[in-house]
Formats: structure tokens, sequence, C-alpha cells
């Protein structure tokens, strides 16, 4: 069964017929081109097809496209500023050389970004729990969790 | 700090970082086709029939009957198949691919595939095994009098299991066969093996085969032998179709059907005279799984460090690799080290509390010094850190303090403390790099000035574009936007080697630093200059022997020692992890942040296999638990902060003094976290991983009297 989904992506209001089996990880990457969306299990336990649903991290492997329709999609494609900067988050990512072979980078960072949008302050522990639905293979977090806390780091810890 | 420990900003960060990096999966051909394969369900046996699905257009099964070369991976021996011949001998292996535009139907028409099988006897039992793929083994001295004359043997079995690489982008590639030539692409290790196997699959001339490496996500040696596998499977299937076929497999089909770490069931037997071990016997079993794939190679490595860093007066070392009915083992960062060196430390854990000795201060007391005779009968050359490593971590985590105060400890917590003293030998074993891979690297300058790096390393992570790039920048003095380094092609540049063994930038980082002098002596503005360079074997080497195993195995070893401090809930069994520190030397470190990343990386992965990373297999050679739901690694709760500090040293031959590093971590991280266990529980253990079932039965046992 297919049945048309409206939804905005990356700021962009996108209309497509999708099957209703389809994941949101399958469209984003496959009809639309957003390769960041990354496939690690596609179960729900590795966080790499991480994206913002209206601002909020979500495992886009288990979220079907048809629960899409009528809200705002955000993949790191979408999250650099209007002069093309590096969102803050991507910066210190760089910065702190917090990425290795870089599978988990995109749905890490867009963690990040839900943080920064949180307006809060982050522990150390708290991040540790905040990032802990992504598996990273290559680091041992420290620099994930240094970057991060380039952002959102509470001054306490 | 050598100023090129200086971390520079990482190559590829930029494109990993804003989501533009193309991995395989990300990258769509026109007309291309997808694939996927079926796969064995029984893990030995004979297939009787093979019953397709009705198939549209367009759809097809590609089989060993389309092979137009030979039906043999070369790896290190040529005995995996592309598709199976005729017989199985694991559950996952290969027997056909289905072809076809759509991704869903493909996987629908290869479920529906029926294939029957005649069952054959399987054998998941490595010492069961009737087949033994290698055996090798040394001795020294009198140890057999050693053990007649002991006052006591310490005689222990110690088993180290299979661990899954869980790099996190599964494996897969694209083949892609036009007007007589093919393009194997994708995520892989080692363009260069991937090509030789390739090329005799296809029957083709090596110039009609070009491989390229795309950014791969994560290794770990699990993308060093496979995808030569997979690349002959893409290539036949594109040969047939005469369109790109692209074959990504699924965590579930990655788990079931790549190569993991060997397990290994190893007896060590010590002798005790007078206080002291006067000798060590070890008996080697490593479990190959259904085909010899690198089996030969990581045995070898295993039984070189088999005795540790430690120096015996006698000792006898032998094992062998033995073929069961699952998945073949391979390489996986260590490559056949951590497991003999795991039981190495455990005995000398168990040998300290027999003679009432603190670990820490018994590792001292035995480790081999400079000049002494390895226990292959070569040589160690170059000083051995390892005591000074130990006093180094010792004071870093209050580890003397800490080991009195966690004696005798009641209470529902109880904490522990555990050390370990290791090293990796640098680069390929034996005479792998003088007689096998010969590697030649070339440095391309440009009219316009800019240089290039022609060399056949595969960034998976570990950072080598950037370090490479560093070497070659600053021997020429040239600013690093003038040194270019792409992902290799085999069609343009130089078999330099595979990206494995920590040898890219030691032994290929060397070369490079070689040509940069030579360009710089010899640069001539606005020409067009190419340089190479090939490698040269270090001359003060002992010639290594495999017939009698002896000689120089390696030119240098890196060394680690780590302490892990854990806090077991004695209730339900859990551990936490409270610290952990890793003190290496590798030589000069090429960039600091990308040296640290790599050994807080290792080193988890070393933790995750001390205690929550276990493969299951069922009583059929299925393994059970083949998502990352089931197959657990550390996330960022699992640990604590890691504490990563250097010995520094530089070695003579290495660029700016490198030597090896990405391996090392990976080696004494679970024998420091059971020996924190042991020390928790005031017991010896045997075993990694010890999970927390493990703890419960101990427990239990223990309240049950
Ligand atoms: S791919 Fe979605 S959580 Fe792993
Ligand atoms: S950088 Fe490789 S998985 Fe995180």
């Amino acid at each position: 069964m297919f049945k048309t989904v409206r939804m905005t992506v990356n700021g962009k209001a996108v209309e497509l017929a999708v099957d209703e089996r389809e994941s949101l990880t399958d469209t984003l990457r496959e009809r639309l081109g957003l390769t960041s969306v990354k496939k690690g299990c596609e179960v729900g336990e590795c966080g790499a097809c991480t994206v913002l649903i209206d601002g909020v991290s979500k495992n886009s492997c288990i979220y079907l496209t048809v629960w899409a329709d009528g809200h705002e999609i955000i993949t790191v494609e979408g999250i650099r500023g209007k002069n093309g900067l590096l969102h803050p988050v991507q910066q210190a990512f760089v910065d702190e050389a917090a990425i290795q072979c870089g599978f988990c980078t995109p749905g890490l960072i867009l963690t990040g970004v839900e943080l920064v949008n949180s307006g809060k302050k982050y522990s150390r522990a708290e991040l540790r729990e905040r990032i802990s639905g992504h598996l990273c293979r290559c680091t041992g977090y420290e620099n994930i969790l240094r970057a991060l806390e380039k952002v959102v780091g509470s001054e306490s810890d | 700090m050598s100023s090129i420990s200086q971390s520079v900003r990482k190559l590829d960060h930029l494109a990993k970082a804003s989501g533009a990096a193309k991995y395989v999966e990300d990258i769509v051909l026109d007309d291309m086709l997808y694939g996927k394969i079926v796969r064995s369900t029984v893990a030995h046996g004979k297939i009787r029939s093979i019953r397709l699905p009705d198939m549209p257009e367009g759809y097809s099964a590609v089989t060993a009957a389309d092979i137009p070369g030979v039906n043999n991976v070369h790896i290190v021996q040529d005995d995996h198949p592309v598709f199976s011949g005729g017989e199985v001998n694991y559950i996952g292996e290969a027997i056909l691919m289905i072809v076809g535009p759509d991704k869903r139907q493909v996987a629908k028409f290869a479920r529906a595939t029926e294939v029957e099988y005649d069952l054959l006897e399987t054998c998941f039992d490595p010492k069961k095994s009737d087949t033994t793929f290698y055996e090798y083994g040394y001795e020294e001295g009198d140890w057999r009098e050693a053990f007649a004359e002991a006052d006591e043997v310490i005689d222990e079995e110690i088993f180290s299991a299979h661990q899954e690489h869980a790099y996190m982008e599964v494996q897969g590639l694209i083949g892609d066969y036009r007007n007589g030539k093919l393009t194997v692409r994708g995520s892989m290790q080692c363009p260069f093996y991937v090509h030789m196997a390739v090329t005799a699959v296809m029957g083709m001339k090596p110039e009609d085969v070009n491989v390229i490496a795309d950014e791969t996500g994560g290794g770990f040696g699990g993308k060093e032998d496979y995808p030569s596998i997979l690349g002959s499977q893409v290539g036949v299937a594109s040969y047939k179709v005469g369109k790109p076929v692209k074959c990504v497999f699924d965590r579930r089909e990655d788990i079931t059907c790549t190569s993991k770490r060997h397990p290994a069931f190893m007896r060590y037997r010590i002798a005790i005279k007078d206080g002291k071990m006067t000798a060590v016997d070890a008996d080697i079993l490593y479990d190959g799984g259904g085909y010899t794939t690198l089996s030969m190679v990581v045995l070898q490595r295993g039984l070189i460090g088999a005795l540790g860093i430690y120096k015996f007066p006698s000792y006898r070392v032998h094992g062998k690799a033995v073929k069961t009915h699952t998945v073949p083992n391979g390489a996986f960062r260590g490559f056949g080290g951590p497991q003999t060196f795991f039981a190495m430390e455990l005995m000398m854990n168990h040998a300290a509390r027999k003679l009432g000795k603190d670990p820490l201060e018994l590792r001292k007391e035995y480790c081999a010094k400079q000049g002494d005779m390895s226990p292959t009968h070569g040589v160690y050359h170059f000083d051995i850190p390892i005591p000074a490593m130990l006093d180094q971590l010792a004071e870093a985590s209050d580890y003397h303090r800490k080991v009195k105060a966690y004696r005798n400890q009641t209470g529902r917590y109880r904490r522990g403390i555990g050390v370990s003293s290791v090293y990796h030998g640098c680069g390929f074993t034996g005479a792998g790099e003088r007689d096998l891979i010969k590697g030649v690297f070339k440095l391309h300058k440009r009219a316009d000035d800019t240089v290039e790096i022609l060399a056949a390393a595969v960034d998976m992570g570990q950072g080598v574009k950037t370090t490479f790039r560093k070497i070659a920048a600053n021997v020429l003095g040239l600013p690093e936007d003038r040194v270019i380094i792409v992902n290799p092609d085999t069609a343009r540049v130089p078999n330099s080697g595979p990206t494995v063994a920590s040898r890219s930038i030691m032994v290929v980082g060397k070369l490079i630093e070689r040509a940069a002098k030579r360009l710089k002596a010899e640069w001539k503005p606005g020409e067009d200059q190419l340089i190479t360079e090939k490698y040269v074997h270090p001359d003060f080497m002992i010639p290594w022997d495999l017939a009698t195993f002896s000689g120089d195995p390696y030119p240098d070893s890196s060394w680690s020692t780590n302490i892990v401090e854990v806090e077991v809930d004695t209730m339900l069994g859990l551990t936490k992890i409270l610290n952990a520190w890793g003190c290496y030397d590798v030589g000069t470190v090429i960039d600091e942040n990308i040296v640290i990343g790599q050994m807080e990386g290792g080193l988890l992965q070393s933790l995750g296999h001390g205690g929550i990373e276990l493969i299951n297999y069922d009583q059929s050679g299925r393994i059970r638990n083949n998502s990352l739901s089931d197959y657990i690694v550390p996330t960022a709760l699992d640990v604590p902060s890691l504490h990563v500090m250097f010995h520094k040293s530089e070695y003579f031959n290495g660029p700016f003094g490198a030597k090896a590093a990405g391996e090392l971590p990976n080696v004494g991280g679970s024998a420091s976290y059971i020996g924190a266990l042991e020390c928790a529980l005031e017991t010896d253990l045997y075993q990694t991983p010890f999970s927390t079932e493990d703890t419960m039965e101990l427990l239990e046992g223990r309240r049950n009297g």
C-alpha cells in the first residue's frame, strides 16, 4: 500500500508516495539522497541512523516514513549555518578529533544538536547517558564526550 | 614532545562531519543491480539440490558454474570457495547470489531459494577435530628436567573466546565488469589482496582488474581477508549480468558469515623450584573454523607471543590451528597475539598468588631485557621499557595502596585491581615484509609543485591519510595542503602492502620519509617528478626461519602496560569498570590525537572482550546472537574515563622514530580486566570473557559451599 507523505526535510517541503512499510532511513537515503543517515543495524540498536524529528533524536531505521507525515526532519546535511559554516557541534567534533571511521558521526552530531537546542548544560555522566544509544566501535568515546562538553558541558563537571 | 606529535586537523573530518563522505552503501552506479547471497543453513553437508523461485526477467542466480577462473579465493592458501562447489563447511557459507534491480525483491528471491543437503558429520569442538591446518613449535633448555625436578607445577587451561569485530559499517562491495575490465570497489583494508584474489577467480590479466577502496567504516582486521571473498563474488556476478552489482550485507548476515577472533584453548604448565619459575610448557589450540583463511599467520603470531614479555630458563611452546564447522576465524586487531598474551598474563597472576608475590612486581622480575635471547632464539635488540612503564602506571593508579586495601574484603561491593604487560611485534610476522609484501611506494611531484602520496593504505578510521601526509609534509617542509592523498585505487597506486599488522606508519611511513628526503634533495620547481622507494629489510635482524620457528619475527616491538580497576556487585554479579589506564610505547607518536584515539578505542575493545562480548553458537553450529541487540559492544556507559599515557622512545628505523601502534591497545586490556576480577573475587580465573553470569555462578558455587 502506498501513501502520500508530506514532511519538511532540512527546511524543504517534501511530498512523496511511499510504501507503508518503508523506513524513514530508506526514504531519506534512497529517495532524497541524504546518505549521511547511516545503517549500522536496522533494528534500533546502534544510533547510526539517527535523525531529528521535530527536534527530537530518533532512530530512523525503526521509524516508518508514513509516521513522518506533517513532521519536520533534520539530517546532518541540514544543520550547517546559512553562511555554510559548520554547526558548533560539527566544529567541536572536528576540533576534538572525535571522528575516526566516521560511521557513527552523523548520528552522534545530531544528538549533540538536540542537546544544544535544549539550552541546558550537561555533566559528563549525563552526556554518557545521552549518547548511550549510539555505538562507536572506533573511539573509546573520550573525544566524543570532550567535543560535546565543549558545546554543552556544565562547568561544574 | 616531538613537533611531529602535535595534532593537526584530520584530513577526512570535514567530509565525515558533514555527511558528505561516501561509503559503499552510498554509491549508486548507473544501471546498478543488487546482489543477495544465499547461504548454507547447515554446518557441514553436500548440496543435493537447489530450487530457485520463479523470477521475472532481469533477475538471475549466480553460482559456481559462472566463475570464469578458479573457484578458490586466494588468502594465504587457496581453499575458500567463491560459491560452494558442492560441499559446505559452515553455516553462512555462500552458495549462490541472486541479482536483480530491486533490492527487496532480490532479498525475497534469496529467501525463497530452496537448498537441500545431505548432511555430513560435524565437528564444533576443536579438541575433537581430526583436521589440523597448521602446527608449529619451539623450545629451549631442558624443560622436561625442570618439570621433573619442580617443587610444584601450576597446570591450567586458559580459554579465550570468539570476538566479533562489530565495525559500524557492515561489509559491502560493488563489482563493475564492462568492456573486458573489472572494477571492484567498496569497504576493505587491503586493495591488493582483493586484486590478487579477484584476478585469479576471474581468470583475467592483472592490468584488467582495478580495485578501489572507498571510505571504510572500521575494519579492525575484519576487512583484511573477507573482501577478497566478497570481491570475487560481486566480480563474478557483474561478469555474468554485464552490469554493476552491489552487495552490502545487513548486520545479521555480517555477523553470521564474516570472520571472528580465533577462540583459543591454552594449556600452560609452569614449573616452580625454590620459589622460582624454572620452566613453562604451553600447548595452544586455535579454532580455525571451516577454512584456513588467515589461521596460518594468526597462529604464528600467537605462538611467538606465548611466553609474553618474560624470560624463563627453559620452555616449550607448541600449538596448532584446527578445522571446525564454524565460520572461518581470521584477523582481529592483535592477530592471534591477544589470546596467548592473555593466557600468559593470567598464569603470571596465578604464579604470583602461589609464590606470595605481587603480580606487578613478579612481572618486573621476569621481564626480558635488551640483549637477551628472545623465545624464538632471536634477540631483543632494543630497550624493553616494561618495568618503567609498570611503575609509571602503578603511580598513576595508586596501585600498591589499592592492592593492599582490596585484600579480604567483605560486603556486597568488592573492588579489584589488575595489571598486564604485553607487546605487539611491529609489522608482518617473520619474513613477510621481505618475501611476500615487498612494499613499493611512490611520491609524485606535479608541475604545480603539489606532491601526491601514492600508497595502498586504507584509512578505515585510524587516520592514516592524515599521518602519511604529515610525514611527507614535515620532511618536505611543505604546508600540508600541498600534499595530496586520496583513497587508493590499484590502477593508480603501487602495492605498498595491506593495511594490516600495524605496519602502515612504521613500514610504509618509512618509505614516505625516505622518498620525501630524496624529493627534497632533488626538487626541481615546476617539473614533474616521480620518486619510487622500495622496502629494505633491516640488516640487524636474525633471519626468520619458519621451518625451525626461529629468528627475529619482528624488527622491534611496541610495548604496553595496563591497569584496570573494577567493582563487583556480589549480589547481582555485575562488574563496573572504575578506571582503566594504559601506558604505551609506540616510538614517536606521529599525531597525538590520532594515537590517543587509537589507544582508547583499542583498549575499550579489549575490555569489551573481557566482560560483555560473547558469541553464542548453538548445537547446530549457528551463531545465535547475530544482531547488535544480542552481541553487546560497550557503550559510553560501560566505560570510565580511559587514561592513556606514553612511554617515550624512538625506533631508529621508523619515520621520525615511530613504531607500530594500531593493534597494541587490543592486546593487554582483557587480561588486566580479568586480573582485576581475580583480585576482587580473590580467586584464579581461567577465561575471557568472564561475564555477569560467570560471576554469579562462581559466587553461588561459593555460597553453596
Ligand atoms: S541503523 Fe538504526 S539504530 Fe542502527
Ligand atoms: S568513529 Fe567509527 S564507529 Fe565511531
